[in-house]
């Protein structure tokens, strides 16, 4: 009977170890090397890395995605990336107003004719949205809606590094190959790309080529992204490429911002700062949590061990 | 409880309840309970969306002369008042002695940036300090006995400089929280 | 026990006074102080305090949330996202509330395994045991309700799956799903409702518990060894400051776990897709519940033929009330005379085979139904190519084998013509899947109770100690070899 034990304790663990996997045909998004400094009990945003990713956001990602969720008082909140401990109320940080009065909104607010008017923004305002709503935004995006941004790394598996991995794993535009052909008398014009060269696939690269991938007009392929590419790879079909399309091309090159502090803006930096700053974004009091976790700890662990001698006592004469 | 601890035969009820180790025990757990109720509590206070919707700029270059214009600032009712001449002269030559809660006209405004003042433009609360109805004022053509506001609900006249001259109400309008942000624009908060 | 005299004397003017009109210190003091419990329970039988506190702290956090909730369908995902910023403590709260519903059922799961093993549900306690299961179903339901309110994609498609299931129900369910939901779909006046009856349940909870409480009271509890209490004085003793102190001290240790939960991983027994907002258009590609219903969810997709004329998709549903409504019988399907399995060798490991069923049916729920269970077992998948022949019938061609099959497939794709329509694709080669590993654990569930009816009547039981005293006795005195700890 012990076996059988044995038996349920491991397929316990097996379940476990299942549903680690049960995430499905997309690559495994990865932290970028050194990991994220927010993990962990004690971890915290690494402010100036935040503070350039509102900067990459600000000038990437918001002329397509909305974060209706944040406002740009919190910028400058407890635990983001602009607070000041001189201001407690962010409504006051001059920085903080300056950032929000870089946006020109729609005032929420008619005037005195009953016209919305375009008005900088204040630190009371949410962000800016790049589209007044979902319809204009799937119009100027080949129908395709840019999911918003607010609560992303809270909305995907793997979270932040999901983010990482994903601006960071397309392929390299060296792969992609256009094929012009002819079918029934019309000129054909596809994209391909060479999925044995693509090295980044680690372990799920092809071993020999050419394997090539087509891809859909108006879409890109990641290894990162939750889909299947068995219909559109012209290779053995069991060995299909891991990941799926998506409608947003790769968006960072080297120099694409140029950053207010100094730092280098390569790919890897701008994905790096631009995750940390969705993350922040998704769960702004995460610090705050950590603060209140560590003391209700400290504070349950001392309840508990007073208990156990409070416990002791009273039962020390009576056999249980 | 281990095998090898000696249990004496007969079994008593622990007669040792105010034992030092309960008494902190019983107290740690209070203190918890009181670090819960408090989050418990607090969580009414005004939220931080609350708190950045209570303050505002308002234009006063757009009031009209002897007129007003009544803003809310998150709900509550303020007024922004363009005084003539005369009306300045009559707030200022008050008998302060005559007074229900005696305040100078300039106790009433605030300095500019460059420590001037602008007697012409007047900002006050706009709730009644008796049980806090909304007067009428220049806007419903009514302004009271003082050529201020008058609050219909219990006869409460106010003067052109906000303050209490007749009536029930206890207290002048009170001046709020605000500043000159330039010459034209004041920002107001709560 | 109701047996048990009252033990209160009023000691203040007031008190008399009082006691005389309403005896409510006296019932308090009779009910919750020196109530008679035996001595020799352990730590299994903490689950029923803990399992009170959870339920206040989920009402308590639950109230205060619903004071900055909006229940609309345009407003209900920025309010909470809001109550997790701006309203002071708000992520504090709403994080205790959602992994709270996940503590509550994990007491909860571990107290009625704690009630089968010990028999409690044997007479004189089957309607203890008949309310406790009450309280689950209401459990089952406020968790249900709840888990739309954040109007997340799982929240919205979760719902549209379960009341489906209604839908399953001949002659009447279409009209049924129609006016549970209101409307053809799931909209705004299914979200104000299901946010009325969530705030409803709750309290209908502590109703029955109550109930559950008094039922204990009149046979007072059982124990692990499932023998009655004969002599008050020898094997029972006053709850407080007994079992108080000894359930404050489980209760604390329990909460330790929750705050892990609630600080450092407030999200992780949710779903990511949960933070979407709630888009009908858009399905998410794996629907699960949340992890206390998975058994439950396994059982529904496990059944997927049809019986003669009752359809596979009501044959789950039925399969899985049943196993919710099997418990309710348990106390008449058992029939053994020996309440505890410590007497009951054989008995005992089919309910430790039972515990591990339920535990993988909880991963079966969890996994693709269409997955192999054993990943690593499954051999390589064929490649089929399918086109038409000659004759303009659709002919196929199977490959099996490595990069030499997919080779072979092409070179036979390269002599058919063009017309021949030929198209590959990968057939996985066949294997044990989740969807047989569920009907398996399916009929392994219902089969426990159907043996635990046919065991009592043959097993050989181990002999019974006389009195809870002598048993206490026995496993302490001191013994050659290991000595076997009591608690």
């Amino acid at each position: 009977m012990k076996t059988f034990r044995i038996l349920a304790v491991s397929l316990a663990g097996l379940a476990f170890a299942g549903l680690a996997h049960a995430a499905g045909g997309a690559k495994h998004p990865h932290a970028p090397e050194g990991g994220w400094p927010f993990e962990g009990a004690t971890g915290e945003y690494d402010k100036a890395s935040v503070q350039r990713g509102y900067q990459v956001y600000k000038q990437v990602c918001s002329s397509c995605h909305s974060m209706k969720l944040l406002s740009y008082r919190n910028l400058g909140e407890k635990g983001g990336p602009f607070y000041d401990s001189a201001y407690p109320n962010p409504n006051d940080n001059p920085f903080v107003k300056a950032l929000a009065a870089e946006n020109e909104i729609v005032s929420p607010t008619p005037n005195d004719v009953g016209e919305f008017d375009l008005r900088p923004a204040t630190p009371a305002d949410h962000f800016r949205s790049p589209f007044p709503n979902t319809a204009a935004a799937r119009a100027a995006n080949g129908g395709a809606l840019p999911p918003d941004l607010s609560v992303i790394t809270k909305a995907r598996h793997g979270g932040a590094s999901y983010v990482y991995s994903l601006l960071t794993g397309y392929p390299d535009f060296a792969l992609y190959e256009d094929r012009i052909t002819e079918e029934n008398g019309e000129t054909v014009y596809t994209t391909v790309i060479d999925m044995a060269k693509f090295e980044k696939l680690g372990e799920d690269m092809p071993h020999h080529g050419p394997a090539y991938l087509i891809q859909p007009t108006g879409q890109y392929y990641n290894p990162y992204m939750a889909g299947d590419t068995k219909p559109n790879y012209l290779g053995d079909p069991r060995h299909a490429p891991p990941g799926g399309f998506l409608a947003m091309g790769p968006q960072l090159t080297d120099g694409r911002v140029e950053y207010t502090d100094g730092t280098e803006a390569t790919v890897d930096q701008m994905a790096h700062d631009v995750a940390q700053f969705l993350a922040w974004a998704g769960d702004p009091k995460m610090q705050a949590r950590k603060e209140v976790g560590l003391a209700t700890m400290v504070y349950l662990g001392i309840l508990t061990i007073l208990l156990w001698f409070s416990y002791k006592r009273i039962w020390r004469k009576v056999e249980h | 409880m281990t095998a090898e601890t000696t249990h004496p035969t007969t079994e008593t009820v622990d007669d040792d309840r105010r034992n030092f180790i309960h008494i902190a025990t019983g107290a740690v757990a209070l203190g918890g309970a009181g670090m819960f109720a408090w989050a418990a509590v607090d969580q009414w206070s005004p939220a931080a969306d609350t708190k950045a919707a209570s303050s505002l700029d308002v234009d006063v270059s757009k009031v009209p002369m002897g007129g007003e214009i009544r803003v809310l600032i998150g709900g509550k009712p303020f007024f922004i008042r363009h005084r003539t001449e005369s009306e300045i002269v009559a707030a200022e030559t008050v008998n302060l002695a005559v007074l229900p809660d005696p305040a100078t006209d300039d106790s009433r405004l605030r300095a500019k940036a460059d420590g001037t003042f602008n007697k012409t433009i007047l900002v006050t609360s706009g709730s009644c300090t008796h049980l806090g109805c909304v007067p009428v004022g220049p806007s419903q053509g009514n302004t009271g006995d003082f050529g201020g506001w008058y609050c219909p609900c219990h006869g409460s006249h106010y003067d052109t400089s906000g303050r209490i001259r007749k009536g029930p109400a206890p207290k002048n309008l009170p001046v709020p929280n605000y500043r000159w942000v330039s010459d034209s624009v004041v920002n107001i908060s709560l | 026990m109701s047996g048990h005299e009252s033990t209160y004397t009023p000691n203040s003017a007031f008190e008399r006074w009082l006691d005389k009109r309403l005896p409510i210190i006296r019932f308090a003091n009779d009910t919750a102080i020196s109530f008679p419990t035996p001595k020799n329970l352990n730590y299994w039988y903490v689950f029923g305090g803990i399992l009170a506190v959870c339920l206040a702290i989920q009402i308590i956090t639950g109230v205060i949330l619903a004071m900055h909730y909006e229940a609309s369908v345009d407003g209900a995902f920025a309010s909470v996202e809001r109550i997790m910023r701006d309203v002071p403590f708000g992520w504090l709260l709403r994080y205790i509330h959602a992994n709270g519903a996940s503590m509550f059922f994990l007491a909860v799961y571990i107290h009625m395994f704690r009630g089968l093993y010990y028999g409690s549900y044997k007479a004189p306690r089957e309607v203890l045991w008949i309310l406790g299961c009450i309280i689950y179903l209401l459990m089952m339901a406020t968790a249900f309700l709840g888990y739309m309110l954040p109007w997340g994609q799982m929240s919205y498609h979760g719902a549209n799956v379960i009341t489906g299931l209604f839908g399953a129900i001949p002659l009447v369910g279409e009209s049924l799903q129609t006016w549970i939901l209101g409307g053809p779909s799931i909209g705004n006046q299914t979200l104000q409702r299901f946010f009325s009856l969530h705030y409803l349940l709750p309290f209908m909870i502590a109703a029955v518990v109550i109930l559950h409480i008094w039922a204990l009271h009149v046979p007072g509890n059982n124990n692990p060894t499932g023998v009655e209490v004969q002599d008050v004085e020898k094997d029972t003793v006053p709850f407080h400051p007994y079992y108080t102190v000894k359930d404050g001290f489980a209760i604390a240790v329990f909460l330790i776990m929750f705050a892990v939960f609630v600080f450092y991983a407030p999200n992780v027994l949710g779903h990511a897709d949960n933070y979407v907002e709630a888009n009908p258009l858009v399905t998410p590609s794996h629907i699960v519940p949340e992890w206390y219903m998975l058994p439950f969810y396994a059982i529904l997709r496990a059944i997927t033929f049809d019986i003669g004329p009752i359809e596979a998709k009501l044959l789950g549903v039925i399969f899985m009330f049943a196993a919710i409504a099997i418990l309710f019988v348990v106390p008449w399907l058992d029939t053994s005379k020996v309440k505890s399995m410590r007497y009951r060798p054989v008995a005992r490991q089919f309910f430790l085979g039972f515990v591990a069923v339920c535990l993988l049916l909880g991963w079966c729920g969890a996994a693709n139904p269409d997955d192999a269970v054993i990943p690593a077992l499954r051999g390589e998948a064929s490649l089929v190519v399918t086109y038409t022949d000659a004759a303009g019938a659709v002919a196929s061609s199977t490959y099996a084998g490595g990069d030499e099959a997919y080779e072979a497939a092409e070179a036979f794709m390269a002599t058919l013509p063009a017309t021949a329509g030929a198209s590959l694709e990968a057939v996985p080669a066949p294997t044990f899947l989740f969807r047989h590993l569920s009907l398996i654990l399916t009929f392994m569930y219902f089969g426990y109770f159907v043996l635990l009816f046919f065991l009592g009547l043959s097993e050989k039981t181990k002999p019974l100690p006389e009195s809870i005293h002598k048993s206490v006795l026995k496993a302490h005195k001191p013994k050659t070899g290991t000595a076997v700890p009591a608690e």
